[in-house]
């Protein structure tokens, strides 16, 4: 599904990423932890193809096949989605018609035809079933004054509208309270299945508790310091990161 | 380095779309104004003796004033003794009566612009006066309108048909030295189109005009005169274009709207004058001058316009708020790319009791662009109550173009109310990226940041124009990004 090998990422000429390397199979849920500045978002942005995030070496393989030569939209069209830390304010376009317009332009790349009004319709009321969404909602403008846990929610609809085969999920705990985390979290999990992988980038293991990885992996310093199963995030909870900062220094 | 660098040099290459010549025959005046021509003009028109002093009167006073230099548009000084003042199709010479008689050439170009002279016209309820050049060629749907008292004509036409309304409201609302081009169009104007809605009508179609240069060397300097009684309602609709050529062409139109108690005009402009290319050569002059008088009790005017056209527009479509509880608004999308220069605003005079204006105005820079917003609010000492609420929002694509704005607010009564919004913000890395993460190519990402951006205005034009003005920004923001 996703190969990651010796990527070496700069962000403004300074090294970020020195050397990652990470390889994800279909189904599978992937958690990465780490400190402040240890490179977390950097790849998720290297990954989605963020201008700017320049990779100097190594490669990044979605199902077989470099994407470094593919622009962020041909990527989202082969599968790839990214449920964004910070989701961005479009003011003036509904949601609705951006839903649309998205779903739209990844069916064109699939050589398939538009969605007519009456599914799209039907299909967007089931998926807002599945995060406790208003259909009001749709109405309003892309993420404009919506609340943090609503730009949350926005976020995973839109992941379950486009049925991509991996999501990565960049800290989409932050700025939630508890019954938000609830509602993003079994939103999340409805969209598990045997073919559609998931890495999930969090400060706290609190989101662990709730979308249950296969692996957790540890990023010190623009590596992978340590790999295990979810135990590991329970041990990071109660020792902190420094113990692995001090071995991947040693 | 980034896509979105690269996208943003890109929609810069724009096509322009009606750049064609039509060739016709034509009757050219030769090149300079002078009484002569402004009495040439008047008797070809075959015009009583009364327009015609009214156009040496203004003759007279243009030669006294200068040119308006306060804007902020730059351009080599005009030579208006190379210019010529009148243009006409030669068939025009005995009058077409019907679209039988028109040169099939004039129709063709109608058609490539896509202006519905015919039957499917009539479906989508649009009576079109189309001038070309200088004349108003063809009115289509005149039975229907007269039927219901309606009169919708050329201003040539009306001036023998209608001589008390033209005489008692052409020149009212814009005086004929109100600025230097109001007294040169005053002066050898050539034709426009003429509205009168009588009391209690509410127009059942929009009406529309169509305005193409196609002479070269050619000036424009039409006059388009709307007067709705009382009660009454009429939405009007005007669409621009010209020829793409190497040189500079003017067009000083003047357009004046009055509405009595309780009458509304809705007056919508999709405005695509050759912008010239790249380099900034070629292109309109578009110096215009619109007002609105709200002479009655609780009447409204509301200016809505597209401008992507013109390489220089100089244009301020105005209301004054008379009569009490009267409605001014100003919805306006204006875009400067390449060399474009654009200094466009509003001005809402306020003189009645709980007179109440709206602007609001999005400006969007790419390439070269200028683009200033000049906006007038001025609070009169008997307008009790009066309110106003402005919003002004720019939207810079690239580093190499500016948006400036300059609201002048004058308030002489306490009670009056004023609420100024404005902004300034560039099409953010984030949100391209963004979008282009749900599957949106640059463009596409691009287009729909823009249009949300103009959506305030969009949604004030009927909606067969909206999806053209859509389009048209799309066009003309092809390569801006990229």
């Amino acid at each position: 599904m996703l190969s990651i090998e010796n990527l070496h990422v700069t962000v403004d000429g300074s090294p970020i990423l020195k050397g990652l390397t990470l390889k994800m199979g279909p189904g599978e849920v992937h958690a990465i932890m780490g400190p402040n500045g240890s490179g977390k978002s950097t790849l998720s942005y290297a990954i989605a193809g963020r201008a700017g995030y320049t990779v100097t070496s190594g490669d990044i393989l979605f199902n077989g096949d470099s994407v470094l030569d593919m622009g962020p939209d041909e990527r989202a069209q082969a599968g790839l989605f990214l449920a964004f830390q910070y989701p961005v304010e479009i003011p003036g376009v509904r949601s609705r018609q951006f839903l649309r317009t998205s779903l739209n332009a990844l069916r064109k790349a699939r050589g398939e035809d538009e969605i007519a009004p009456g599914p799209f319709l039907r299909l967007l009321r089931e998926k807002l079933a599945l995060v406790q969404m208003d259909e009001s909602f749709t109405k309003r403008d892309v993420n404009s004054g919506f609340s943090g846990g609503e730009k949350k929610r926005f976020e995973v609809l839109q992941m379950a509208m486009l049925e991509p085969s991996l999501c990565i999920l960049d800290e989409t705990d932050s700025g939630l309270d508890i019954d938000a985390l609830r509602v993003v979290s079994a939103g999340v999990n409805a969209l598990r299945n045997e073919s559609r992988s998931m890495l999930v980038i969090t400060h706290y293991q609190r989101l662990l508790d709730h979308i249950e990885p296969d692996f957790v992996h540890v990023l010190v310093n623009g590596r992978i310091a340590r790999s295990g199963d979810k135990s590991l995030a329970l041990d990071l909870e109660k020792r902190g990161y420094d113990w692995i900062i001090a071995g991947a220094a040693a | 380095m980034s896509t979105s660098q690269e996208t943003i040099e890109a929609i810069a290459e724009r096509k322009y779309d009606a750049g064609f010549v039509t060739e016709i025959e034509s009757e050219t005046l030769p090149p300079g104004v002078d009484e002569h021509v402004v009495r040439h003009i008047s008797s070809v028109k075959n015009e009583p003796d009364w327009m015609t002093e009214w156009r040496l009167k203004a003759y007279g006073r243009w030669l006294e004033m200068s040119e308006p230099n306060w804007a902020h548009v730059e351009y080599p000084a005009i030579d208006f003794q190379s210019i010529s003042y009148y243009s006409a199709p030669k068939s025009k010479a005995d009058g077409p009566k019907s679209l039988d008689e028109v040169d099939p050439e004039l129709l063709k170009t109608y058609e490539k612009l896509g202006i519905p002279l015919y039957e499917q016209k009539m479906l989508a309820g649009v009576a079109v006066d189309a001038v070309f050049d200088s004349v108003s060629v063809v009115t289509t749907f005149k039975e229907k309108l007269a039927s219901m008292g309606v009169v919708f004509c050329p201003l040539s036409e009306a001036v023998h048909s209608h001589p008390e309304l033209v005489k008692k409201y052409l020149g009212s609302v814009v005086p004929v030295s109100d600025n230097y081009y109001t007294a040169l169009n005053s002066a050898v104007f050539s034709d426009g189109s003429f509205v009168y809605i009588p009391e209690g009508v509410r127009c059942p179609m929009e009406l529309s005009t169509y305005f193409r240069i196609n002479e070269a060397k050619t000036g424009q300097f039409e006059r388009t005169l709307i007067i709705a009684d009382k009660g009454s309602y009429v939405s009007y609709l005007e669409g621009c274009t010209a020829p793409m050529r190497d040189e500079n062409q003017l067009h000083a139109a003047v357009v004046e709207l009055v509405a009595l108690d309780d009458a509304e005009i809705k007056y919508s402009t999709v405005q695509n004058w050759y912008p010239g290319d790249e380099n900034g050569r070629g292109g309109i002059y578009n110096f215009v001058t619109k007002r609105g008088a709200c002479r009655g009790k609780r009447s409204k005017i509301s200016w809505t316009q597209v401008e992507t056209g013109s390489a220089i527009t100089w244009k301020y479509p105005s209301c004054i708020l008379q009569g009490d509880e009267s409605v001014g608004e100003f919805y306006s999308v204006a875009l400067s790319n390449h060399r474009q220069q654009a200094d466009t605003g509003t001005k809402m005079i306020h003189l009645g009791r709980n007179t109440r204006s709206t602007i609001v105005s999005k400006g969007i820079s790419a390439g070269r662009g200028q683009q200033t917003y000049r906006g007038l609010v001025r609070m009169g000492k008997n307008a009790h109550g009066a309110r106003n609420y402005t919003q002004c929002d720019s939207l810079l694509m690239g580093d190499t173009c500016t948006a400036d704005t300059v609201p002048y607010i004058e308030v002489n009564n306490p009670t009056a109310q004023l609420e100024h919004e404005a902004t300034t913000s560039k099409i953010s890395d984030d949100q391209l990226f963004y979008l282009m993460q749900r599957g949106l190519s640059e463009e596409d990402a691009v287009n729909m940041i823009v249009n949300g951006f103009c959506k305030e205005v969009f949604r004030e034009l009927p909606m067969e124009f909206a999806v053209e003005a859509q389009k048209l920004l799309e066009v003309s923001l092809e390569g801006a990004v990229g």
